[in-house]
């Protein structure tokens, strides 16, 4: 698991310290929640380079975590709203975790599909796979850690510049997985007997195009956070640069 | 990726800007070049300006003795919209909200200045009649001050004054619309004579706007009308007030942000005699422009 991230918005100043409180907890079970997140896709890929079965399936028991920490800061964001009845700044932030939990727990079901192909590549009775099938899930695991990695950065330190950067980043992704998908192709028509590996590896890199996606939402979602623009839809290009542009 | 490849990408990224994201004119320079004369360091953040003005304010001082109360506000009250005045006790909404019908005039060591106009007469002209003015710009308060009369009587008081009914027919017809528009007929239609003290704190406030609205106002003004009533009347007298906007102006002074959320379209919030912000109701709660503004939104209270 990566360095843990702080939330460093300020949510704190309010007249009522419970309401200080109960913000700070919700922003740090957000922030557990992506270091689990990032943690699966890791162990998930590092299972696959190392052909380590065991740690696959690991991967796969573990996600029910992330389930459960999905749901239990839903519920707290829905208790704020009816308790607090959060305005501004503070009501962005609570839409905005609860929608980015939702993605984050997708994002936890695409690891753990990622290690169900890698506990079916090596249980297989055939024989292994040639390592160049997985040439880009490994290229797109660095691209899509990064941009998870990016985009929790940019809500948990509250950067317009770099949610920008990783909403952009998308696009190198889905380049990437074009050219996954070319090559698997190809490698399909030159030898049969690889299809089934080479369909296995097309779910995984279809999971990091996902995880792309999902990382993709929760930047704009934090564009949204810091400048009340939502800028989904739209290419982040407009809104971002205006966020930069007039600091208020 | 590589560090070059970000760096390239940020570069293109800030480019290609269409201007469709632009914030409208409202952008704060804008509107703080609109309101001229305003030291810079006291600009109202958000457009004060409306399409369709019922009063115009502009660059308003209220003084008590030498307690400066008001400080330069410049504001439009648009035509069949209701506004909200928000802001910590001593902010001057209250203040500002009585400027309207001149109410201030009442107080002795108050000083008004500046431009207050209401369908093109400046309301502060010596020749004004103020009595006709507050038939124009009626006013509901925060505790609710019916007559020590009738109910019939509450709401005949105006029109009777004001000679605006010919005979007791037509008289009777006017207390009956006013009392249905103010949704209590059905509630005392069986007891017109009996006292309006009498009625339960919810409706006497109704009796308050019956009795407002029955010399045909063109804008009420509402100094916290709900703060001595219970979420049940306070919810009667918010569907009230949106049914009231088709025909009337509404000024609403509340100490409730969630009431302003709920009945306002715009929203003004005061802070130490100025007005910082005003806004699209909306607009003010999800994403204000003034850090005191949204400071005070969200209950941090300095």
């Amino acid at each position: 698991m990566g360095d843990e991230r702080i939330m460093t918005v300020n949510t704190d100043g309010h007249t009522v310290k419970r309401y200080d409180e109960a913000l700070a907890r919700l922003r740090s079970q957000v922030m557990e929640m992506g270091g689990l997140v990032e943690d699966q896709i890791a162990r998930a890929l590092k299972a696959l380079d190392d052909e380590n079965v065991g740690a696959a399936r690991d991967v796969v028991g573990r996600d029910h975590k992330i389930n459960a920490l999905e749901v239990k800061i839903d519920e707290e964001c829905t208790q704020l709203l009816a308790l607090r009845q959060p305005m501004a700044g503070d009501l962005r932030m609570i839409m905005v975790i609860s929608k980015a939990v939702t993605d984050l727990e997708r994002i936890g079901d695409e690891a753990q599909k990622i290690a169900r192909m890698v506990v079916q590549i090596y249980n297989s009775t055939s024989s292994s796979p040639s390592y160049r099938l997985f040439r880009e899930v490994f290229s797109m695991g660095k691209l899509a850690t990064n941009m998870l990695q990016g985009a929790l950065d940019a809500l948990a330190r509250q950067d317009v510049d770099k949610a920008m950067e990783v909403a952009q980043g998308d696009d190198d992704l889905d380049r990437e997985f074009n050219s996954a998908m070319r090559h698997l192709s190809t490698y399909m028509m030159e030898d049969a007997r690889v299809i089934g590996h080479a369909v296995n590896v097309i779910f995984m890199v279809k999971a990091l195009e996902r995880i792309g996606d999902h990382a993709k939402n929760i930047a704009e979602y934090t564009i949204y956070l810091i400048k009340g623009k939502d800028v989904r839809h739209t290419g982040p290009g407009e809104a971002g640069d205006e966020a930069r542009g007039e600091d208020d | 990726m590589s560090d070059e490849s970000i760096v390239q990408r940020e570069t293109t990224g800030m480019q290609t800007v269409p201007d469709k994201h632009k914030r409208e004119p409202s952008s704060t320079e804008e509107v703080l070049k609109q309101a001229a004369g305003k030291p810079s360091d006291r600009q109202t953040v958000g457009d004060i300006t409306v399409a369709n003005p019922k009063m115009v304010c502009r660059n308003v001082n209220v003084y008590y003795d030498d307690k400066h109360a008001i400080k330069d506000v410049s504001l439009d009250i648009g035509t069949n919209e209701v506004v909200a005045f928000i802001g910590p006790s001593g902010c001057g909404k209250s203040t500002f909200l009585r400027c309207l019908n001149r109410m201030n005039d009442t107080i002795d060591i108050c000083r008004v200045t500046g431009e207050l106009v209401l369908d093109g007469q400046n309301i502060y002209d010596p020749r004004l009649d103020v009595v006709q003015l507050r038939a124009r710009v009626g006013m509901v308060f925060q505790k609710p001050n019916p007559f020590p009369k009738s109910i019939y009587d509450n709401v005949a008081y105006g029109p009777r004054i004001h000679g605006l009914t010919a005979n007791k027919a037509e008289l009777d017809e006017m207390v009956k619309g006013c009392l249905e528009k103010a949704g209590l007929w059905k509630e005392v239609h069986d007891r017109l004579d009996q006292p309006g003290t009498g009625l339960s704190g919810g409706q006497q406030q109704r009796l308050c706007i019956a009795r407002a609205i029955a010399v045909s106002p063109e804008v009420i003004l509402m100094d916290e009308p709900c703060s001595a009533l219970d979420p049940i009347a306070t919810a009667k007298i918010e569907e009230l007030i949106d049914e009231l906007r088709e025909n009337y102006t509404i000024v609403i002074v509340t100490h409730s942000m969630q009431q302003a959320a709920r009945v306002s379209q715009r929203t003004a919030y005061f802070h130490l005699g100025d007005l910082i912000e005003v806004g699209e109701t909306e607009q003010i709660f999800t994403n204000p422009r003034h850090k005191l503004t949204e400071d005070y939104i969200t209950g941090r209270f300095g």
